[in-house]
Protein backbone atom coordinates (compact mmCIF):
# COMPACT_ATOMS: atom_id res chain seq x y z
CA UNK A 1 0.00 0.00 0.00
CA UNK A 2 2.75 2.44 0.91
CA UNK A 3 4.42 1.84 -2.46
CA UNK A 4 1.42 2.99 -4.46
CA UNK A 5 2.07 6.17 -6.45
CA UNK A 6 -1.30 7.89 -6.06
CA UNK A 7 -0.34 11.13 -7.83
CA UNK A 8 -1.82 12.41 -11.07
CA UNK A 9 -1.48 15.24 -13.55
CA UNK A 10 -3.91 17.39 -15.50
CA UNK A 11 -1.86 19.09 -18.19
CA UNK A 12 1.16 20.60 -16.41
CA UNK A 13 -0.53 20.54 -12.99
CA UNK A 14 0.54 17.82 -10.53
CA UNK A 15 -1.64 16.56 -7.70
CA UNK A 16 -0.76 14.08 -4.93
CA UNK A 17 -4.22 12.49 -5.14
CA UNK A 18 -6.65 12.00 -8.03
CA UNK A 19 -9.71 12.83 -5.88
CA UNK A 20 -11.12 16.36 -6.20
CA UNK A 21 -14.26 18.22 -5.25
CA UNK A 22 -16.70 18.83 -8.10
CA UNK A 23 -17.42 22.41 -9.02
CA UNK A 24 -20.61 23.69 -7.39
CA UNK A 25 -20.60 20.97 -4.76
CA UNK A 26 -18.14 22.37 -2.25
CA UNK A 27 -18.56 26.13 -2.50
CA UNK A 28 -14.98 27.36 -1.92
CA UNK A 29 -13.97 24.66 0.53
CA UNK A 30 -14.69 26.29 3.91
CA UNK A 31 -17.71 24.13 4.72
CA UNK A 32 -15.95 20.81 4.06
CA UNK A 33 -12.79 21.96 5.85
CA UNK A 34 -14.49 21.48 9.20
CA UNK A 35 -14.80 17.75 8.41
CA UNK A 36 -11.35 17.02 6.92
CA UNK A 37 -8.08 18.70 5.95
CA UNK A 38 -8.36 20.05 2.39
CA UNK A 39 -4.66 19.30 1.83
CA UNK A 40 -5.43 15.59 2.06
CA UNK A 41 -7.24 15.59 -1.30
CA UNK A 42 -6.17 16.35 -4.87
CA UNK A 43 -7.62 19.84 -5.18
CA UNK A 44 -10.62 21.97 -4.40
CA UNK A 45 -12.48 22.80 -7.60
CA UNK A 46 -14.34 25.98 -6.68
CA UNK A 47 -17.94 26.82 -7.47
CA UNK A 48 -18.06 28.41 -10.94
CA UNK A 49 -17.36 32.09 -10.50
CA UNK A 50 -18.80 34.84 -12.69
CA UNK A 51 -17.91 38.51 -13.10
CA UNK A 52 -20.74 39.94 -11.00
CA UNK A 53 -22.47 38.71 -7.84
CA UNK A 54 -25.39 36.51 -8.82
CA UNK A 55 -28.49 35.53 -6.82
CA UNK A 56 -29.27 32.42 -8.86
CA UNK A 57 -32.59 30.83 -9.62
CA UNK A 58 -35.77 30.87 -7.50
CA UNK A 59 -36.61 28.11 -5.04
CA UNK A 60 -37.46 25.25 -4.99
CA UNK A 61 -33.99 24.47 -6.27
CA UNK A 62 -33.83 20.80 -5.43
CA UNK A 63 -35.68 17.55 -6.01
CA UNK A 64 -34.44 14.18 -4.87
CA UNK A 65 -34.92 11.43 -7.45
CA UNK A 66 -34.15 7.69 -7.24
CA UNK A 67 -30.36 7.48 -6.66
CA UNK A 68 -29.99 11.08 -7.71
CA UNK A 69 -31.14 14.64 -7.42
CA UNK A 70 -32.02 17.59 -9.61
CA UNK A 71 -30.56 20.98 -8.80
CA UNK A 72 -31.46 24.34 -10.22
CA UNK A 73 -29.08 26.77 -8.54
CA UNK A 74 -28.23 28.94 -11.53
CA UNK A 75 -24.65 29.85 -10.59
CA UNK A 76 -25.37 31.81 -7.40
CA UNK A 77 -22.11 33.35 -6.29
CA UNK A 78 -20.26 36.39 -4.95
CA UNK A 79 -18.63 37.52 -8.21
CA UNK A 80 -14.93 37.56 -9.08
CA UNK A 81 -13.95 40.57 -6.91
CA UNK A 82 -15.22 39.09 -3.64
CA UNK A 83 -13.95 35.67 -4.68
CA UNK A 84 -10.39 36.94 -5.21
CA UNK A 85 -10.54 39.04 -2.03
CA UNK A 86 -11.92 36.31 0.27
CA UNK A 87 -11.97 32.78 -1.08
CA UNK A 88 -8.60 32.45 -2.81
CA UNK A 89 -6.55 33.90 0.11
CA UNK A 90 -8.38 31.56 2.50
CA UNK A 91 -7.68 28.50 0.33
CA UNK A 92 -4.04 29.53 -0.08
CA UNK A 93 -3.77 29.90 3.68
CA UNK A 94 -5.09 26.35 4.08
CA UNK A 95 -2.41 25.25 1.61
CA UNK A 96 -5.10 23.54 -0.44
CA UNK A 97 -4.48 23.01 -4.13
CA UNK A 98 -6.94 25.07 -6.13
CA UNK A 99 -8.70 24.70 -9.46
CA UNK A 100 -10.81 27.78 -10.16
CA UNK A 101 -13.97 27.18 -12.15
CA UNK A 102 -15.22 30.11 -14.24
CA UNK A 103 -18.54 30.70 -16.00
CA UNK A 104 -19.65 33.50 -18.29
CA UNK A 105 -22.63 34.60 -20.32
CA UNK A 106 -20.44 35.41 -23.31
CA UNK A 107 -17.07 34.28 -24.65
CA UNK A 108 -15.77 37.76 -23.72
CA UNK A 109 -16.83 37.30 -20.08
CA UNK A 110 -14.90 34.03 -19.89
CA UNK A 111 -11.82 35.75 -21.31
CA UNK A 112 -12.05 38.67 -18.90
CA UNK A 113 -12.42 36.26 -15.95
CA UNK A 114 -9.31 34.43 -17.17
CA UNK A 115 -7.51 37.78 -17.28
CA UNK A 116 -8.39 38.38 -13.61
CA UNK A 117 -6.98 34.97 -12.66
CA UNK A 118 -3.77 35.27 -14.64
CA UNK A 119 -0.99 35.90 -12.19
CA UNK A 120 -3.01 35.00 -9.08
CA UNK A 121 -0.66 32.88 -6.98
CA UNK A 122 -1.72 29.47 -5.75
CA UNK A 123 -3.99 28.35 -8.60
CA UNK A 124 -3.17 24.98 -10.20
CA UNK A 125 -5.58 25.10 -13.14
CA UNK A 126 -8.71 26.76 -14.52
CA UNK A 127 -11.89 24.86 -15.22
CA UNK A 128 -13.92 26.54 -17.92
CA UNK A 129 -17.55 25.69 -17.22
CA UNK A 130 -19.19 25.92 -20.62
CA UNK A 131 -21.87 23.38 -19.73
CA UNK A 132 -23.98 24.63 -16.81
CA UNK A 133 -27.52 23.56 -17.70
CA UNK A 134 -29.19 26.03 -15.32
CA UNK A 135 -29.30 29.08 -17.56
CA UNK A 136 -32.36 30.70 -19.12
CA UNK A 137 -31.02 30.54 -22.64
CA UNK A 138 -29.85 27.17 -23.99
CA UNK A 139 -27.59 29.17 -26.30
CA UNK A 140 -25.50 29.88 -23.21
CA UNK A 141 -24.72 26.19 -22.85
CA UNK A 142 -21.68 26.76 -25.02
CA UNK A 143 -20.65 23.10 -24.82
CA UNK A 144 -23.73 22.09 -26.84
CA UNK A 145 -22.36 23.71 -30.00
CA UNK A 146 -18.94 23.18 -31.45
CA UNK A 147 -18.29 26.72 -32.64
CA UNK A 148 -19.41 28.45 -29.44
CA UNK A 149 -17.49 25.94 -27.31
CA UNK A 150 -14.36 26.61 -29.34
CA UNK A 151 -14.69 30.39 -29.25
CA UNK A 152 -14.83 30.37 -25.42
CA UNK A 153 -11.79 28.11 -25.08
CA UNK A 154 -9.82 30.08 -27.70
CA UNK A 155 -10.51 33.31 -25.86
CA UNK A 156 -9.45 31.90 -22.50
CA UNK A 157 -6.33 30.32 -24.02
CA UNK A 158 -5.32 33.57 -25.66
CA UNK A 159 -5.79 35.49 -22.43
CA UNK A 160 -4.18 33.07 -20.03
CA UNK A 161 -1.09 32.30 -22.08
CA UNK A 162 0.68 28.99 -21.72
CA UNK A 163 1.14 28.78 -17.95
CA UNK A 164 -2.10 27.57 -16.41
CA UNK A 165 -3.74 24.37 -17.67
CA UNK A 166 -7.26 24.89 -19.02
CA UNK A 167 -9.84 22.22 -18.26
CA UNK A 168 -12.97 22.45 -20.45
CA UNK A 169 -16.08 21.11 -18.72
CA UNK A 170 -18.42 19.43 -21.17
CA UNK A 171 -22.09 18.46 -21.18
CA UNK A 172 -23.32 14.93 -21.88
CA UNK A 173 -26.43 16.46 -23.48
CA UNK A 174 -25.01 16.42 -27.01
CA UNK A 175 -25.28 14.09 -29.96
CA UNK A 176 -21.55 13.48 -30.26
CA UNK A 177 -19.40 14.38 -27.27
CA UNK A 178 -16.23 13.23 -29.03
CA UNK A 179 -16.51 15.92 -31.69
CA UNK A 180 -17.02 18.63 -29.03
CA UNK A 181 -14.07 17.24 -27.05
CA UNK A 182 -11.84 17.25 -30.12
CA UNK A 183 -12.96 20.78 -30.96
CA UNK A 184 -12.11 22.30 -27.57
CA UNK A 185 -8.75 20.51 -27.49
CA UNK A 186 -7.99 22.00 -30.92
CA UNK A 187 -9.01 25.39 -29.47
CA UNK A 188 -6.45 25.09 -26.69
CA UNK A 189 -7.91 23.03 -23.82
CA UNK A 190 -5.27 20.98 -21.97
CA UNK A 191 -7.75 18.71 -20.25
CA UNK A 192 -11.45 17.89 -20.18
CA UNK A 193 -13.92 17.67 -17.31
CA UNK A 194 -16.58 15.04 -18.02
CA UNK A 195 -19.48 15.26 -17.25
CA UNK A 196 -21.64 18.15 -16.11
CA UNK A 197 -25.15 17.31 -14.88
CA UNK A 198 -27.76 15.93 -17.25
CA UNK A 199 -30.74 18.19 -18.00
CA UNK A 200 -33.85 16.81 -16.33
CA UNK A 201 -37.25 17.71 -14.93
CA UNK A 202 -39.65 16.66 -12.19
CA UNK A 203 -43.36 17.46 -12.23
CA UNK A 204 -45.10 17.59 -8.86
CA UNK A 205 -48.20 15.35 -8.96
CA UNK A 206 -49.95 17.49 -6.32
CA UNK A 207 -49.53 20.87 -7.97
CA UNK A 208 -49.38 19.26 -11.44
CA UNK A 209 -46.68 21.78 -12.37
CA UNK A 210 -42.87 21.59 -12.71
CA UNK A 211 -41.45 21.19 -9.21
CA UNK A 212 -38.31 23.32 -9.60
CA UNK A 213 -38.49 27.11 -9.62
CA UNK A 214 -36.31 27.06 -12.73
CA UNK A 215 -38.55 24.30 -14.19
CA UNK A 216 -35.61 22.23 -15.46
CA UNK A 217 -32.55 21.20 -13.46
CA UNK A 218 -29.32 19.25 -13.63
CA UNK A 219 -29.48 15.57 -12.67
CA UNK A 220 -26.57 14.27 -10.60
CA UNK A 221 -25.79 11.35 -8.32
CA UNK A 222 -25.32 7.60 -8.91
CA UNK A 223 -28.19 7.64 -11.44
CA UNK A 224 -25.93 9.32 -14.03
CA UNK A 225 -22.74 7.35 -13.39
CA UNK A 226 -23.13 5.05 -16.43
CA UNK A 227 -23.49 8.14 -18.62
CA UNK A 228 -20.24 9.52 -17.19
CA UNK A 229 -18.44 6.20 -17.71
CA UNK A 230 -19.65 6.06 -21.32
CA UNK A 231 -18.64 9.67 -22.08
CA UNK A 232 -15.19 9.25 -20.52
CA UNK A 233 -14.67 5.95 -22.33
CA UNK A 234 -15.64 7.40 -25.72
CA UNK A 235 -13.50 10.51 -25.35
CA UNK A 236 -10.46 8.64 -23.98
CA UNK A 237 -10.76 6.21 -26.88
CA UNK A 238 -10.63 9.05 -29.40
CA UNK A 239 -8.15 11.30 -27.53
CA UNK A 240 -6.01 8.99 -25.37
CA UNK A 241 -3.38 11.66 -24.64
CA UNK A 242 -5.83 14.25 -23.25
CA UNK A 243 -6.24 14.02 -19.48
CA UNK A 244 -9.81 13.75 -18.24
CA UNK A 245 -11.17 14.91 -14.89
CA UNK A 246 -14.05 12.46 -14.56
CA UNK A 247 -17.20 12.99 -12.52
CA UNK A 248 -20.78 11.82 -12.31
CA UNK A 249 -22.33 9.94 -9.40
CA UNK A 250 -19.13 8.74 -7.75
CA UNK A 251 -19.85 7.76 -4.14
CA UNK A 252 -17.38 4.93 -3.47
CA UNK A 253 -13.81 3.97 -4.26
CA UNK A 254 -15.14 1.37 -6.70
CA UNK A 255 -17.08 4.08 -8.55
CA UNK A 256 -13.95 6.25 -8.81
CA UNK A 257 -11.99 3.20 -10.02
CA UNK A 258 -14.60 2.63 -12.75
CA UNK A 259 -14.12 6.19 -14.10
CA UNK A 260 -10.34 5.77 -13.99
CA UNK A 261 -10.55 2.48 -15.91
CA UNK A 262 -12.68 4.32 -18.50
CA UNK A 263 -9.90 6.89 -18.92
CA UNK A 264 -10.12 9.50 -16.16
CA UNK A 265 -6.85 10.85 -14.71
CA UNK A 266 -8.71 12.41 -11.81
CA UNK A 267 -12.14 12.03 -10.27
CA UNK A 268 -14.35 14.77 -8.83
CA UNK A 269 -16.82 14.02 -6.07
CA UNK A 270 -19.91 16.20 -5.98
CA UNK A 271 -23.35 15.05 -4.90
CA UNK A 272 -21.88 12.35 -2.64
CA UNK A 273 -20.58 15.12 -0.35
CA UNK A 274 -24.17 16.33 0.16
CA UNK A 275 -25.14 12.97 1.62
CA UNK A 276 -21.84 12.43 3.43
CA UNK A 277 -19.52 15.34 4.29
CA UNK A 278 -16.55 12.96 4.54
CA UNK A 279 -17.33 11.12 1.28
CA UNK A 280 -14.14 12.44 -0.34
CA UNK A 281 -11.91 10.94 2.36
CA UNK A 282 -13.81 7.63 2.25
CA UNK A 283 -13.62 7.40 -1.55
CA UNK A 284 -9.92 8.25 -1.54
CA UNK A 285 -9.08 5.57 1.02
CA UNK A 286 -11.19 2.94 -0.77
CA UNK A 287 -9.62 3.76 -4.14
CA UNK A 288 -6.10 3.35 -2.73
CA UNK A 289 -7.08 -0.03 -1.35
CA UNK A 290 -8.62 -1.19 -4.65
CA UNK A 291 -5.59 -0.12 -6.70
CA UNK A 292 -3.27 -1.98 -4.32
CA UNK A 293 -5.49 -5.06 -4.27
CA UNK A 294 -5.48 -5.14 -8.08
CA UNK A 295 -1.68 -4.99 -8.07
CA UNK A 296 -1.25 -1.53 -9.54
CA UNK A 297 1.97 0.22 -8.56
CA UNK A 298 0.64 3.59 -9.61
CA UNK A 299 -2.65 5.29 -10.35
CA UNK A 300 -1.30 6.12 -13.82
CA UNK A 301 -1.15 2.42 -14.78
CA UNK A 302 -4.90 2.13 -14.17
CA UNK A 303 -5.97 5.13 -16.26
CA UNK A 304 -7.87 3.85 -19.30
CA UNK A 305 -7.16 0.22 -18.40
CA UNK A 306 -10.59 -0.84 -19.70
CA UNK A 307 -9.43 0.03 -23.22
CA UNK A 308 -6.66 -2.57 -23.22
CA UNK A 309 -7.14 -5.87 -24.99
CA UNK A 310 -8.35 -8.88 -22.95
CA UNK A 311 -4.88 -10.44 -22.95
CA UNK A 312 -3.57 -7.67 -20.73
CA UNK A 313 -6.03 -8.46 -17.91
CA UNK A 314 -4.27 -8.75 -14.58
CA UNK B 1 -23.70 35.68 7.72
CA UNK B 2 -22.75 32.70 9.78
CA UNK B 3 -20.58 31.17 7.05
CA UNK B 4 -20.24 27.64 8.33
CA UNK B 5 -21.57 25.41 11.08
CA UNK B 6 -18.52 25.64 13.30
CA UNK B 7 -19.58 23.14 15.92
CA UNK B 8 -20.84 20.49 13.51
CA UNK B 9 -19.50 16.95 13.61
CA UNK B 10 -20.38 13.77 11.76
CA UNK B 11 -20.75 10.80 14.10
CA UNK B 12 -22.24 7.32 14.35
CA UNK B 13 -24.85 7.58 17.10
CA UNK B 14 -27.08 5.03 18.78
CA UNK B 15 -30.87 5.16 18.90
CA UNK B 16 -31.63 4.87 22.62
CA UNK B 17 -35.38 5.32 22.36
CA UNK B 18 -38.07 5.13 19.68
CA UNK B 19 -41.62 5.49 20.92
CA UNK B 20 -44.70 5.94 18.76
CA UNK B 21 -46.92 8.69 20.10
CA UNK B 22 -50.08 9.14 18.03
CA UNK B 23 -49.06 9.90 14.45
CA UNK B 24 -45.45 10.71 15.19
CA UNK B 25 -42.39 9.08 16.75
CA UNK B 26 -40.36 10.39 19.64
CA UNK B 27 -36.80 9.30 18.86
CA UNK B 28 -33.96 9.61 21.36
CA UNK B 29 -30.38 9.53 20.08
CA UNK B 30 -27.25 9.21 22.19
CA UNK B 31 -24.78 11.83 20.94
CA UNK B 32 -22.46 12.08 23.96
CA UNK B 33 -20.48 15.26 24.50
CA UNK B 34 -21.98 16.92 21.44
CA UNK B 35 -25.12 17.79 23.45
CA UNK B 36 -23.15 20.58 25.05
CA UNK B 37 -23.01 22.25 21.60
CA UNK B 38 -26.74 21.80 20.84
CA UNK B 39 -29.19 24.69 21.35
CA UNK B 40 -32.94 25.04 20.76
CA UNK B 41 -33.38 25.83 17.06
CA UNK B 42 -30.44 23.72 15.86
CA UNK B 43 -31.11 20.79 13.58
CA UNK B 44 -29.47 17.50 12.60
CA UNK B 45 -29.00 15.73 9.25
CA UNK B 46 -29.33 11.95 9.17
CA UNK B 47 -28.30 9.50 6.47
CA UNK B 48 -31.30 7.27 5.70
CA UNK B 49 -32.08 3.92 4.13
CA UNK B 50 -28.84 2.03 4.79
CA UNK B 51 -25.82 1.57 2.55
CA UNK B 52 -27.73 0.41 -0.55
CA UNK B 53 -30.38 3.13 -0.29
CA UNK B 54 -31.61 4.95 -3.40
CA UNK B 55 -32.19 7.93 -1.07
CA UNK B 56 -28.87 9.72 -1.43
CA UNK B 57 -29.58 12.86 0.60
CA UNK B 58 -29.68 13.33 4.36
CA UNK B 59 -32.92 14.15 6.11
CA UNK B 60 -33.01 17.24 8.31
CA UNK B 61 -34.85 17.26 11.66
CA UNK B 62 -35.07 19.96 14.30
CA UNK B 63 -33.76 19.02 17.74
CA UNK B 64 -36.80 19.16 20.01
CA UNK B 65 -35.16 18.60 23.39
CA UNK B 66 -31.70 18.10 24.83
CA UNK B 67 -31.12 15.97 27.92
CA UNK B 68 -28.33 14.25 29.78
CA UNK B 69 -29.12 10.96 31.44
CA UNK B 70 -26.95 8.79 33.69
CA UNK B 71 -27.58 5.76 31.51
CA UNK B 72 -27.08 7.16 27.98
CA UNK B 73 -25.05 10.34 28.53
CA UNK B 74 -26.05 13.21 26.28
CA UNK B 75 -29.16 12.59 24.22
CA UNK B 76 -31.20 14.61 21.76
CA UNK B 77 -34.89 14.11 21.04
CA UNK B 78 -36.42 14.30 17.57
CA UNK B 79 -40.14 14.34 16.77
CA UNK B 80 -40.54 12.56 13.44
CA UNK B 81 -43.69 11.92 11.41
CA UNK B 82 -43.30 8.96 9.03
CA UNK B 83 -44.33 10.92 5.92
CA UNK B 84 -41.88 9.85 3.22
CA UNK B 85 -39.39 7.07 2.63
CA UNK B 86 -36.59 8.57 4.72
CA UNK B 87 -38.63 9.51 7.80
CA UNK B 88 -40.47 6.14 7.68
CA UNK B 89 -37.12 4.30 7.61
CA UNK B 90 -35.94 6.29 10.63
CA UNK B 91 -39.19 5.67 12.54
CA UNK B 92 -38.79 1.94 11.89
CA UNK B 93 -35.36 1.68 13.51
CA UNK B 94 -35.21 -0.31 16.76
CA UNK B 95 -33.36 0.87 19.86
CA UNK B 96 -29.67 0.00 19.71
CA UNK B 97 -29.39 0.68 15.97
CA UNK B 98 -26.64 3.06 14.82
CA UNK B 99 -27.22 6.01 12.52
CA UNK B 100 -24.87 8.36 10.66
CA UNK B 101 -25.76 11.83 11.92
CA UNK B 102 -24.31 15.33 11.47
CA UNK B 103 -24.96 17.86 14.25
CA UNK B 104 -25.54 20.45 15.51
CA UNK B 105 -26.42 22.41 12.38
CA UNK B 106 -27.75 25.90 11.80
CA UNK B 107 -28.48 28.89 13.97
CA UNK B 108 -30.21 28.68 17.36
CA UNK B 109 -33.01 30.76 18.86
CA UNK B 110 -31.56 33.82 20.53
CA UNK B 111 -32.18 33.73 24.28
CA UNK B 112 -32.80 37.10 25.95
CA UNK B 113 -30.49 38.10 28.79
CA UNK B 114 -33.37 39.61 30.76
CA UNK B 115 -36.82 38.27 31.59
CA UNK B 116 -39.13 39.19 28.71
CA UNK B 117 -42.61 38.19 27.63
CA UNK B 118 -42.32 35.56 24.93
CA UNK B 119 -45.02 34.15 22.67
CA UNK B 120 -44.18 30.79 21.08
CA UNK B 121 -46.13 29.88 17.93
CA UNK B 122 -45.89 26.41 16.41
CA UNK B 123 -47.56 24.90 13.35
CA UNK B 124 -47.98 21.12 13.11
CA UNK B 125 -44.97 19.08 14.20
CA UNK B 126 -42.96 22.27 13.70
CA UNK B 127 -43.88 23.00 17.30
CA UNK B 128 -41.50 20.30 18.57
CA UNK B 129 -38.41 22.50 19.24
CA UNK B 130 -40.56 25.13 21.00
CA UNK B 131 -40.92 22.96 24.11
CA UNK B 132 -37.15 22.72 24.61
CA UNK B 133 -36.99 26.47 24.01
CA UNK B 134 -39.78 27.09 26.54
CA UNK B 135 -37.77 25.33 29.25
CA UNK B 136 -34.73 27.53 28.56
CA UNK B 137 -36.83 30.71 28.54
CA UNK B 138 -38.51 29.72 31.79
CA UNK B 139 -35.13 29.26 33.44
CA UNK B 140 -34.34 32.84 32.38
CA UNK B 141 -37.47 34.01 34.17
CA UNK B 142 -39.41 34.80 31.02
CA UNK B 143 -43.17 34.65 30.78
CA UNK B 144 -43.87 32.01 28.10
CA UNK B 145 -47.22 31.69 26.33
CA UNK B 146 -47.75 29.23 23.54
CA UNK B 147 -50.05 28.84 20.55
CA UNK B 148 -50.17 25.59 18.60
CA UNK B 149 -52.05 25.09 15.37
CA UNK B 150 -52.66 22.56 12.61
CA UNK B 151 -55.25 21.61 10.02
CA UNK B 152 -56.51 18.83 12.28
CA UNK B 153 -56.05 17.58 15.85
CA UNK B 154 -53.91 14.56 14.96
CA UNK B 155 -51.22 16.89 13.62
CA UNK B 156 -50.87 18.78 16.89
CA UNK B 157 -47.74 18.01 18.88
CA UNK B 158 -48.28 18.92 22.52
CA UNK B 159 -46.60 16.59 25.02
CA UNK B 160 -48.02 16.65 28.56
CA UNK B 161 -44.67 17.38 30.19
CA UNK B 162 -44.13 20.30 27.79
CA UNK B 163 -47.18 22.08 29.16
CA UNK B 164 -45.44 22.50 32.51
CA UNK B 165 -42.95 24.98 31.10
CA UNK B 166 -45.52 27.41 29.67
CA UNK B 167 -47.79 29.93 31.39
CA UNK B 168 -50.60 29.24 28.93
CA UNK B 169 -51.23 27.02 25.96
CA UNK B 170 -53.95 27.48 23.34
CA UNK B 171 -54.55 25.07 20.49
CA UNK B 172 -56.21 25.91 17.17
CA UNK B 173 -57.32 23.50 14.46
CA UNK B 174 -58.85 24.50 11.16
CA UNK B 175 -61.40 21.65 11.30
CA UNK B 176 -62.18 22.19 14.99
CA UNK B 177 -61.24 18.62 15.93
CA UNK B 178 -59.07 19.90 18.82
CA UNK B 179 -59.00 23.13 20.81
CA UNK B 180 -60.43 26.26 19.24
CA UNK B 181 -61.58 26.35 15.63
CA UNK B 182 -59.66 28.63 13.30
CA UNK B 183 -56.22 29.79 12.34
CA UNK B 184 -53.37 30.10 14.81
CA UNK B 185 -52.56 33.62 13.64
CA UNK B 186 -56.01 35.06 14.41
CA UNK B 187 -55.49 35.73 18.16
CA UNK B 188 -51.94 37.12 17.78
CA UNK B 189 -52.77 40.88 17.35
CA UNK B 190 -54.86 40.87 20.54
CA UNK B 191 -52.30 38.84 22.52
CA UNK B 192 -49.50 41.26 21.60
CA UNK B 193 -51.04 44.02 23.71
CA UNK B 194 -52.81 41.83 26.27
CA UNK B 195 -49.63 39.97 27.27
CA UNK B 196 -47.24 42.82 26.34
CA UNK B 197 -45.25 40.48 24.13
CA UNK B 198 -41.60 41.42 23.50
CA UNK B 199 -40.62 38.55 21.24
CA UNK B 200 -42.32 35.90 19.14
CA UNK B 201 -40.55 32.61 18.50
CA UNK B 202 -42.14 30.62 15.70
CA UNK B 203 -41.66 27.49 13.70
CA UNK B 204 -43.87 25.74 11.21
CA UNK B 205 -44.96 26.16 7.59
CA UNK B 206 -43.62 29.14 5.66
CA UNK B 207 -47.12 30.58 5.10
CA UNK B 208 -47.61 30.76 8.87
CA UNK B 209 -44.22 32.43 9.40
CA UNK B 210 -45.02 34.99 6.72
CA UNK B 211 -48.46 35.70 8.25
CA UNK B 212 -46.83 36.38 11.64
CA UNK B 213 -44.26 38.70 10.03
CA UNK B 214 -47.08 40.58 8.31
CA UNK B 215 -48.84 41.10 11.67
CA UNK B 216 -45.61 42.43 13.24
CA UNK B 217 -44.59 44.69 10.38
CA UNK B 218 -45.36 48.01 12.10
CA UNK B 219 -44.44 47.16 15.68
CA UNK B 220 -41.21 46.60 17.56
CA UNK B 221 -41.89 43.00 18.57
CA UNK B 222 -38.93 40.81 17.62
CA UNK B 223 -39.76 37.81 15.44
CA UNK B 224 -37.36 34.87 15.53
CA UNK B 225 -38.64 32.26 13.12
CA UNK B 226 -37.25 28.85 12.22
CA UNK B 227 -37.75 28.43 8.47
CA UNK B 228 -38.42 25.25 6.51
CA UNK B 229 -36.74 25.12 3.11
CA UNK B 230 -35.85 21.97 1.16
CA UNK B 231 -32.14 21.23 1.51
CA UNK B 232 -29.79 18.62 0.09
CA UNK B 233 -26.73 18.84 2.35
CA UNK B 234 -27.46 20.77 5.57
CA UNK B 235 -23.85 21.99 5.78
CA UNK B 236 -23.81 24.89 3.32
CA UNK B 237 -22.39 23.43 0.11
CA UNK B 238 -25.43 22.68 -2.08
CA UNK B 239 -26.99 26.19 -2.21
CA UNK B 240 -30.53 24.80 -2.57
CA UNK B 241 -32.10 26.02 0.72
CA UNK B 242 -31.73 29.75 0.11
CA UNK B 243 -34.08 32.54 1.20
CA UNK B 244 -34.04 36.23 0.19
CA UNK B 245 -32.87 38.23 3.22
CA UNK B 246 -32.25 41.96 3.55
CA UNK B 247 -29.17 43.08 5.47
CA UNK B 248 -28.81 46.24 7.58
CA UNK B 249 -27.72 48.22 4.53
CA UNK B 250 -30.94 47.21 2.75
CA UNK B 251 -29.21 44.85 0.33
CA UNK B 252 -31.08 41.64 -0.52
CA UNK B 253 -29.23 38.39 -1.03
CA UNK B 254 -30.08 34.69 -1.05
CA UNK B 255 -28.87 33.22 2.25
CA UNK B 256 -28.63 29.52 3.04
CA UNK B 257 -31.17 28.47 5.64
CA UNK B 258 -28.82 25.67 6.82
CA UNK B 259 -26.03 27.99 8.01
CA UNK B 260 -27.61 31.47 8.15
CA UNK B 261 -30.81 29.81 9.44
CA UNK B 262 -32.99 27.99 10.23
CA UNK B 263 -33.60 30.65 12.90
CA UNK B 264 -33.78 34.00 11.14
CA UNK B 265 -35.08 37.48 11.88
CA UNK B 266 -38.60 37.40 10.44
CA UNK B 267 -38.39 41.12 9.67
CA UNK B 268 -35.29 40.62 7.49
CA UNK B 269 -36.78 37.92 5.26
CA UNK B 270 -38.24 39.25 2.03
CA UNK B 271 -41.32 37.05 2.17
CA UNK B 272 -42.79 38.32 -1.10
CA UNK B 273 -39.59 37.31 -2.91
CA UNK B 274 -39.53 33.71 -1.62
CA UNK B 275 -39.72 31.49 -4.70
CA UNK B 276 -39.04 34.45 -7.00
CA UNK B 277 -35.96 35.53 -8.91
CA UNK B 278 -33.87 37.96 -6.85
CA UNK B 279 -32.27 40.76 -8.84
CA UNK B 280 -29.00 41.92 -7.28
Amino acid sequence: MSQLDFSTTLGSAWFPSPIFTASGCASSGKELAQFFDLRDMGAVVTKSIMTKPRAGRPTPRMAETPSGMLNSIGLQGPGIDAFLANDIPWLVEQRARIIVSIAGETAEEFASLARRLRGVAGISAIEVNISCPNVENRGQVFACQLDSAQSVIEGVRRTIGGDLPIIAKLSPDVTDIVSIARGVVDAGADALALINTVLGMVINPNTMRPHLGGRTGGLSGPAIRPIAVRAIYQVHDALPKIPILGMGGVSSGADAFELILAGASGVSVGTASFGNPTAIMKIQAELKQILSNKGFKSLREAIGFAHRPESSVR
Amino acid sequence: MAGINRNAAQILATIVGNKRVGQYHQILIGVGELVSQCRPGNFVAISVGGSSSKMILRRAFAISRITTSAKFGGTIELIVAPHGGGSSWLCGLPEGEQIDITLPLGTAFGIPTTSVNALLVGGGYGSAPLFGLAEVLKERGCRVDMLLGASTGSKIYAPLEGKRSVNSLRIFTEDGSMGETGRITTPIPQLLSELRIDVIYSCGPMAMLKAISDILVDGDVVHQCAVEEAMACGIGICMTCVLPVKNEAGKISNLRSCVDGPVMDGAAIEWDLVGKTVIL
